[in-house]
């Protein structure tokens, strides 16, 4: 068998092909994200006490009691050490209480419900900042982004300010997905007619890798977009092209693109309806022509019955449009 | 009204000329081939007149041995077809950079990575699970068969028949392209309105029912049937894990039935339990899915522990170290494996004190589980290891499996799962565990037993070139998939942007191919060993010094197992025997009770797969008649009343003496 | 039952003389257990579709409420129909263990009847709720309570198949060992589905009435 000492080398070579790659996950550049690579590290390094003693021994035993190795003590009956087995079950147990407690702690720091509460390590929030909205559309195979804000929207291109909290409010259309940009923050599901948040912050300018970590279907593999990491100047020269150039984004022209299609283009939207992301939301987009198939109209007339006011269809209809209006 | 019923639309439901794949190339060639290998096939088997014995001896067999073989046969073939799977996956993902798209169009990649993940483990990794239960726990028990031999022969062809109807999707329609789990509501109508989610559910569903009916069968073996003086601490390791198992089945495969069934609902008659629209919620099937998911998972690797136990104390000549710790550890998994299910997602949005709970959970399995491996670890301690091929395998396990353990532990850290969930590192690390654990595992429990099976060893050098194959193609294979998902890339895709991924996806591709080789080097070494089998023949019974009592029967053994059945005083029953010098009994044979052959076993399910093709095309006359027919099958088979016979007192003398002959031709 | 082979165990320094054979060895019969073991697997079925009535059952989408579907009285007399069937078939178990094959058949008989009232009782209820529109595809509420409900329904349709067959099996054989472990099994089940349905009865219909 081999030595040890050539086995560790060995295991160590992969390391140095790692070297020139770019780890995202380890080297992010998000506040968030760069909590949750320090947080692979360390469980790496927790478990590496256990691993590699086992690995080793491994090993050595192979080596040590193979049967040519009369010189070794063999003890065919001794299958019991009640000082072993504390051992064996207490050092895994103290490493999964530690890792246990860092679980704990993490997860409610880190989730991505949670507001946030420091820029970086070394700075925290200021009070009176407010995070920036961006509601975020999974479609087939496209990522629609809308900020509520500044009035725009856009297809496959994220800007947001350095420094700054974003709040994420993301569904989906039709399948789920995962809305993720490993250089920010973790992942999070994307599903229809259901809303999830992540709130994260970009410390670096920079362009960054997005994109859909869910099988979606056809389109999935051409399914990224740009995240642009920018100061606040820059980001607001771009809100002001997209404001100045954009198209308009209408419930229409949104059932045009919901249609689906891969590797779209970036595009750019200035007119977007103050309601188009409750209704996507909601799953209650209609057309800006009268509706065809409406939800259908319960029969039973029940006085107490609160789906006995459902008229019939036409009028429904508006019912919908007006509820959406003034949600 | 007759005139408004459309009678193709009755007959053959969605099934047209469209469904056959006659422009894909890929597709046609691997027909011919399969064709052309079907018909030499059958012309051999006509040649050699074998298709009486085939009937007799094998498709209509309730011996559990011929069963655990035939098993174990399905799983090799869908292993190939598998892997072919695999090699086409890696192949693309080695050149579709940039401009070049690859070979295959999403529409086919999608489903074969589908295909991969459903074969893998409902066609390869479960038949060879259930496989070596049924060949080895009733000898290992001191039985003649398992508790309901008719059922045990019905459950190996449902599994055989879901088989057949995922090979039947590559020819007449198409397989699912949702993932192997088939998420709603993309595997809902709406999202997947052809065929092939339907074939995903009802070849799963037919194979869950066999699934079902095996892991109910070798429970009350196992609770019943034991030789007298088994106390339950004194039952084989390998006994005990596989009773865990199959407690695991019967509490786990319900789950995936109901799931099933809902889907066929929403997506057959418009029901709504997992659509977007009319109150239905995609979470509550992520959910079931997986609250049957992980303890699959369980199923398939707490089999493989008991041989690595058995396995490691055989060739240590040594007693496992800490038995009754390693029971306990066992039965927590098994326990605690129910706890753990939404690791599978904590990017769903679930909340910090769901996640962090399951978290936990998923943590604390590993301490048993590292339990065991220290218990293995430390029964090598002090033996005297020998290194033939099923130990080969164990210490190849124990290495990988642990990697796999820690990065398991990892993904259980919600917020670290947060960015690799999806990601190659996740595919890394379940087929760490899965490669490492539960394929490392089949292979050291058949070269362990297939003396026992077919009376010679394998041969060791093709066994060894195996070994070492498969052992650096997993790690070829592997560790840079770890490497890209630390680099941010996702699993599932097609095609990539970025050129610094490719030298990556190349090694893994080597790592493939040489997977492959080690493939093909069983292949050779099951032809080989078989071309030599008279100078590998196993005289004894017990060539590796075992320690349980399938040991103690002749390599094969006779269909009766034990002409008398074992009284059992200790624990490593086969050694306690040897070591006491027992001799073995040589006169005073009776007749014995057995139970006989079933047709039914096959026809119900050949039948079930009818209904489940006309199911699958909406061709509801075929599926309505199909059922029926089943049905009335069913209840012409509980008329039958006479199911057993005796084996004559003098066949039971004649194959004993034949025995008593080989061992005291053996010096 | 059991008569040990006694070997010399001739190795020197043995203490007892060990017997490592059983002439004649009948191993427990596993029927029993094994049909406990299925049933608790149904079981488990029925828990997901009880799992995902709680979880969907409040999803109307605008459609109607189970306060305006149930009719409480027919339910009512179903659920008499099935408990009846109950304890005609355990009347059907005490005639068996007396050994009266006659008597034996007319309580199965009895047992089937009061059976299929259940299941054409439940047909009708059925059916009137998809006349109404509030058949399965309406709404999550209504896929999931005809699921569960019907899922019942179907394994009482197979309890009265099994039951039929069976009663020509007493007939052609008698009350044999091998029919009577047919009949404890058709007893478990049967019994079963009655505890399924009490289920059935106070979380769908009984809880679903309520605001």
């Amino acid at each position: 068998m081999f030595s040890l000492k050539v086995r560790h080398g060995l295991a160590l070579l992969p390391l140095t092909l790692l070297a020139g790659c770019n780890t995202v996950v380890l080297n992010p550049s998000g506040d968030i994200a760069v909590q949750q690579g320090n947080l692979i590290v360390i469980s790496t390094l927790l478990m590496l006490l256990i691993i590699v003693p086992v690995i080793a021994l491994t090993l050595l035993f192979a080596w040590r009691y193979r049967k040519n190795n009369t010189a070794a003590k063999y003890e065919p009956d001794w299958d019991h050490s009640t000082r072993l087995e504390l051992i064996i079950w207490g050092a895994p147990l103290l490493i999964i209480i530690v890792l246990g407690l860092l679980t704990w702690i993490s997860t409610h720091t880190l989730d991505p419900y949670r507001p946030l509460s420091r820029i970086d390590a070394n700075r925290p929030i200021p009070e009176s900042t407010k995070p920036m909205i961006v509601e975020v559309v999974a479609l087939d195979w496209k990522w629609l982004f809308i900020y509520p804000e500044q009035g725009i929207a856009s297809v496959n291109e994220l800007y947001a300010p350095v420094d700054r909290p974003i709040r994420f409010k993301i569904t989906s259309q039709s399948v789920m997905n995962s809305f993720f940009i490993p250089a920010l923050a973790g992942q999070i599901y994307a599903m229809p007619g259901m809303e999830t948040k992540l709130n994260a912050v970009i410390n670096k300018p920079g362009i960054y890798k997005g994109f859909s970590a869910n099988y979606s279907g056809a389109g999935f593999s051409g399914m990224h977009f740009k995240f642009h990491g920018v100061n606040d100047a820059d980001f607001d020269k771009w809100v002001a092209t997209t404001r100045a150039g954009g198209g308009a984004l209408n419930r229409d022209d949104y059932l045009t693109l919901a249609q689906p299609s891969e590797r779209d283009p970036v595009r750019r939207y200035s007119n977007v309806p103050v309601d188009l992301y409750k209704a996507i939301l909601n799953q209650t987009i209609v057309s800006d022509a009268l509706c065809v198939t409406p939800v259908q109209p319960y029969k039973l007339a029940l006085a107490d019955s609160p789906a006995a006011l459902a008229a019939p269809v036409v009028a429904g209809n508006a019912v919908v449009e007006k509820g959406v209006q003034a949600k | 009204m007759l005139d408004h019923i459309d009678l193709t639309k009755l007959i053959f439901g969605r099934l047209t000329w469209d469904a056959i794949p006659f422009h894909e190339p890929i597709l046609l060639a691997t027909f011919a081939g399969v064709a052309l290998g079907g018909i030499a096939l059958v012309a051999a088997l006509t040649y050699f007149r074998v298709w009486g014995t085939l009937w007799r001896d094998w498709i209509t067999s309730i011996d559990h041995k011929k069963i655990g073989i035939m098993y174990m046969i399905l799983g090799l073939i869908m292993l190939l077809r598998g892997f072919a799977d695999a090699l086409m996956m890696r192949t693309q993902q080695a050149i579709a950079f940039g401009d070049n798209a690859g070979f295959l169009p999403p529409h086919h990649y999608d489903q074969v990575f589908t295909a991969h993940g459903v074969i893998m483990i409902f066609f390869v990794a479960m038949p060879f699970v259930t496989g070596l239960m049924n060949y080895v726990v009733p000898l290992q028990i001191g039985a003649r068969d398992v508790a309901f031999p008719f059922l045990n022969n019905f459950s190996f062809w449902m599994t055989t028949m879901g088989a057949v109807l995922v090979m039947a999707s590559l020819f007449v329609g198409e397989f699912a392209r949702t993932g192997w789990l088939a998420y709603p509501p993309l595997s809902g109508i709406a999202g997947s309105p052809d065929v092939g989610v339907d074939y995903y559910i009802w070849s799963l569903q037919i194979a869950g029912v066999g699934t079902l009916l095996s892991g109910v069968n070798l429970i009350a073996t196992i609770v019943k049937m034991r030789a007298p003086g088994m106390t339950w601490m004194r039952m084989p390791i390998f006994t005990w894990t596989s009773l865990c198992t199959n407690i695991l089945i019967v509490a786990a495969f319900p789950v995936l039935t109901a799931v099933l069934a809902m889907l066929a609902l929403d997506r057959t008659a418009g029901f709504n339990f997992f659509t977007t629209e009319l109150g239905g919620n995609a979470m509550m099937y992520v959910n079931l899915i997986w609250i049957w998911g992980h303890p699959e998972v369980y199923i398939l690797i707490l089999p493989l522990f008991g041989v690595f136990s058995e396995v490691v104390a055989t060739f240590c000549s040594k007693r496992l170290f800490g038995y009754a710790s390693m029971v306990y550890a066992t039965c927590v998994i098994m326990i605690l494996s129910y706890l753990v299910w939404l690791h599978h997602f904590f990017t769903m949005g679930s909340g910090a004190s769901v996640n962090s709970f399951f978290g936990i959970t998923t943590m604390i399995i590993s301490i048993p589980t590292g339990a065991k491996i220290f218990n293995w670890l430390f029964t090598m301690y002090r033996g005297r290891i020998r290194f033939e091929l099923p130990m080969l395998w164990t210490i190849g396990f124990m290495v990988t499996f642990t990697i796999g353990g820690m990065t398991g532990v990892l993904l259980a850290v919600p917020p670290a799962d947060f960015v690799l969930h999806n990601s190659l590192f996740l595919i890394a690390h379940f087929h760490n565990v899965i490669i490492g654990g539960v394929v490392f595992g089949v292979f050291a429990a058949i070269n362990y037993w297939f003396p026992k099976a077919f009376g010679y060893k394998l041969d060791t050098f093709w066994g060894k070139c195996s070994f070492w194959f498969w052992f650096v193609g997993f790690y070829l294979a592997f560790m840079p998939l770890y490497v890209l998902g630390l680099m941010g890339v996702t699993r599932r895709l097609n095609h990539f942007e970025d050129p610094s991924l490719q030298v990556w996806t190349i090694i893994a591709w080597f790592g493939a191919v040489s997977i492959a080789l080690g493939i093909g080097s069983m292949l050779i070494q099951f032809y080989v060993s078989f071309r030599n089998r008279a100078a590998l023949r196993d005289v004894t019974g017990d060539p590796w010094g075992g320690r349980t009592l399938e040991w103690a029967t002749s390599s094969p053994p006779p269909d009766y197992n034990f002409a008398f059945t074992p009284q059992v005083h200790e624990l490593d029953a086969w050694t306690d025997m040897k070591k006491h010098g027992y001799e073995r009994p040589t006169s005073g044979f009776t007749k014995i009770h057995m139970p006989k052959n079933t047709w039914a076993g096959f026809v119900i399910a050949a039948l079930s797969a009818v209904v489940g093709f006309g199911l699958i095309w909406q061709m509801w006359l075929l599926a309505g008649a199909g059922f029926l027919v089943m049905l009335v099958t069913i209840i012409v088979h509980t008329f039958n009343y006479k199911r057993d016979y005796y084996i004559s007192a003098e066949e039971v003398v004649r194959t004993e003496n034949a025995y008593t002959k080989l061992l005291s031709s053996h010096v | 039952m059991s008569e040990t082979i006694v070997h010399n165990t001739g190795a020197p320094g043995a203490e007892e003389r060990r017997s490592y054979f059983v002439r004649e060895h009948h191993p427990e019969n596993g029927s029993m257990l094994g049909f406990w073991l299925y049933l608790m697997s149904d079981c488990l079925i029925f828990a997901c579709l009880f799992a995902t009535y709680a979880v969907l059952g409040r999803n109307y989408a605008d459609g109607p409420t189970g306060a305006a579907l149930f009719d409480l009285p027919l339910v009512a007399l179903n659920t008499a129909m099935l408990l009846l069937s109950s304890i005609t078939y355990g009347f059907a178990m005490l005639a068996m263990q007396r050994k009266q094959l006659g008597s034996t058949l007319l309580w199965l008989g009895i047992t089937g009847v009061f059976g299929v009232a259940f299941l054409s009782l439940e047909m009708y209820e059925f059916l009137h709720l998809i006349h109404e529109g509030a058949g399965p595809q309406r709404s999550a509420f209504l896929s999931s309570f005809f699921a569960l409900v019907g899922t019942h329904g179907l394994h009482v349709l197979f309890g009265v198949i099994w039951l039929v067959t069976l009663m020509f099996q007493l007939k052609k054989h008698g009350l044999t060992p091998e029919n009577g472990r047919r009949m404890m099994c058709l007893s478990l089940f049967w019994h079963f589905l009655d505890v399924i349905w009490i289920g059935v009865f106070t979380f769908v219909y009984l809880m679903g009435v309520l605001p």
